[in-house]
């Protein structure tokens, strides 16, 4: 695999620094994987929504030249202009957290990444509390908005930011027990452990024991993320952009354009491991044991991953933004009673032994 | 060797953010610097492994009460100078809490350095040993009162805090949503049929 020379010198290093070494190569191909499919999924919106709406969405920017590529530099294209516009930093506003804001959103959207199991071999860190470190981290972003709204000296911005939080803070509580009623199922707090207890063909996934919780995890994801019908933390109609109003350029790019694409992958990706088999293969039990298709791979976690991204999209297109107090309703009055109301069902189904809890 | 480094490290961080958070002008600067110093108390449990409570610190503390802090802290105009004007009149009590404190955690390093076995050492887990199951395991039955205790309290605190802010004003004009939805257009809508005027 590697030429000879290298291999030598290879083994001369010690192996704390080679194991190292090839934890940092690791995450940074992680990391560029996330920032890659960003910008592809920032590209497929406008064209998903874009052929929602009749339109043929961008289609100008090509590589190379190559014609049938029509449109897939667009996203490159855009982040080479934000990344030469001028940062301008409001008067009066407090600078130094006005800079650090972006990078709070930016830094839990990515570490988050080390826990989920790409396939039956590879995870970052197979940590044992992996779903709680998930929790911790997403419940982390809310700081960016609410010090870059704060930061920018703006009043649009500092409602937004009030909105932000307070949706935040109520959709986290509907999350966390919605997650409550995986751990039931899986016994475990550790990611690859739950994907290991949804073995057994797409029947035995937890979406079907689960499905409330499904439901009000997804929803819930969808606010955590801030994104259409639940975006009045930007509510262009109402507060200009809300808590981003004041941000241009790279700060913009990295406050807003990357965490929040990368927390829908991130929140695809979770459902997919928490309700529908991550890895796991969904003819899994239904065809020869040998056969590819049969097999968990990290193809099946992509394709499901990709189906969810979709569903985002498609919600935005579809759905009219939520009136603030209704939000607030959805989630304090509905989704947390569902949860609560599944996981008392849950706990007798576990007790009799009813179902996937049936051994 | 790396860890007592970096246990120093981050215990330094850990009292300049802790000072940050008495010291500084701004109170949603004192609320960052107290998010901080939770940060660093909870990378100080990662290190003696106890990473369950250090997860739930971060959860807990940092992802939602700091949040509801700052929501506060930055919704209210707080006066610095009016708080400073009561500074000498309540000193000598604060005094006298933090020679308190220093005399408790004086007594608790002098009883350490007798080399008495304190109830509360244990021998490290074991290889693999999930740090959750053996909270879990001890949580559930040697301090189940206790933890049900705790939680009653805590249940009664929020029911106690909104009864005491929940106010029904009279007249309020507030939408009943399930009515809202099961509305009947036949109701609501009257179709009429008439003749289009006819042209002047």
């Amino acid at each position: 695999m590697m030429p000879d020379f290298l291999a030598e010198r290879w083994a001369l290093l010690a192996p704390d620094l080679q194991s190292l070494i090839i934890v940092t190569l690791q995450i940074v191909g992680v990391l560029l994987a996330v920032v890659v499919a960003v910008a592809m999924l920032t590209l497929a919106e406008r064209k998903v929504i874009g052929y929602m709406q009749l339109r043929r969405g961008p289609n100008r920017i090509e590589i190379f030249g190559l014609p049938f590529l029509r449109g897939l530099a667009q996203p490159f294209a855009d982040v080479i202009k934000l990344l030469l516009k001028e940062i301008i930093v409001p008067g009066h506003a407090s600078r130094f957290l006005f800079l650090l804001a972006p990078l709070i959103v930016l830094v839990p959207a990515l570490a988050t990444w080390a826990v989920i199991p790409f396939s039956p071999e590879f995870v970052l860190a197979d940590v044992d509390a992996g779903l709680l470190y998930v929790l911790a981290l997403t419940s982390l972003g809310v700081y960016g908005v609410i010090l870059a709204g704060w930061a920018s000296n703006s009043k649009y911005a500092f409602l937004g930011a009030m909105r932000s939080a307070a949706q935040m803070v109520a959709y986290e509580i509907a999350m966390g027990f919605a997650l409550v009623g995986v751990l039931m199922a899986a016994g475990s707090l550790n990611l690859g452990a739950i994907v290991r207890a949804q073995e057994g063909g797409f029947a035995s996934w937890n979406v079907w024991w689960l499905f409330p919780l499904f439901l009000v995890y997804f929803v819930s994801g969808l606010a955590e993320t801030n994104r259409a019908p639940f975006d009045v933390a930007e509510g262009e109609s109402e507060i200009v952009a809300g808590f981003h109003v004041e941000y241009s350029g790279a700060a913009f790019a990295t406050l807003f354009v990357l965490p929040e694409y990368a927390n829908m992958i991130l929140i695809s990706a979770l459902t997919s491991v928490l309700f529908f088999g991550g890895w796991l293969s969904p003819f899994q039990g239904y065809a020869a044991d040998a056969a590819w298709y049969s097999a968990p791979s990290f193809f099946w976690l992509f394709l499901k991953i990709g189906c969810f991204l979709f569903v985002f999209l498609w919600v935005r297109a579809t759905f009219p933004r939520y009136r603030y107090d209704q939000i607030m309703r959805l989630g304090w009055k509905v989704l947390i009673p569902i949860t609560l109301l599944w996981i008392a069902v849950e706990s007798v189904l576990a007790w009799r032994g009813i179902g996937p809890w049936a051994a | 060797m790396l860890v007592a480094i970096l246990f120093w490290a981050f215990s330094a961080v850990l009292v300049g953010a802790a000072l940050g958070v008495i010291l500084a002008r701004n109170a949603v600067h004192s609320v960052l610097f107290l998010v901080l110093c939770f940060f660093n108390a909870a990378v100080l449990w990662l290190l003696i492994e106890a990473e369950f409570l250090a997860i739930v610190l971060v959860l807990v503390y940092v992802g939602a009460v700091m949040v509801l802090f700052l929501f506060v802290v930055m919704m209210l105009d707080v006066d610095i100078e009016a708080l400073r004007e009561g500074f000498a009149r309540n000193a000598p009590l604060g005094a006298l809490i933090a020679l308190i404190v220093v005399v408790e955690l004086a007594y608790v390093l002098w009883v350490r350095r007798l080399g008495v076995e304190l109830p509360g050492e244990t021998a490290p887990l074991a290889q693999g040993a999930s740090n959750t199951a053996e909270i879990g395991a001890v949580l559930y039955t040697q301090y189940a009162y206790p933890f049900q205790l705790a939680a009653m309290v805590l249940l009664i605190a929020i029911v106690a805090a909104i009864s005491l802010t929940m106010r029904r004003r009279p007249g309020l004009k507030a939408q009943d949503v399930s009515r809202q939805v099961s509305v009947d257009p036949a109701e609501r809508v009257r179709l009429v049929s008439m003749p289009p005027e006819r042209e002047p």
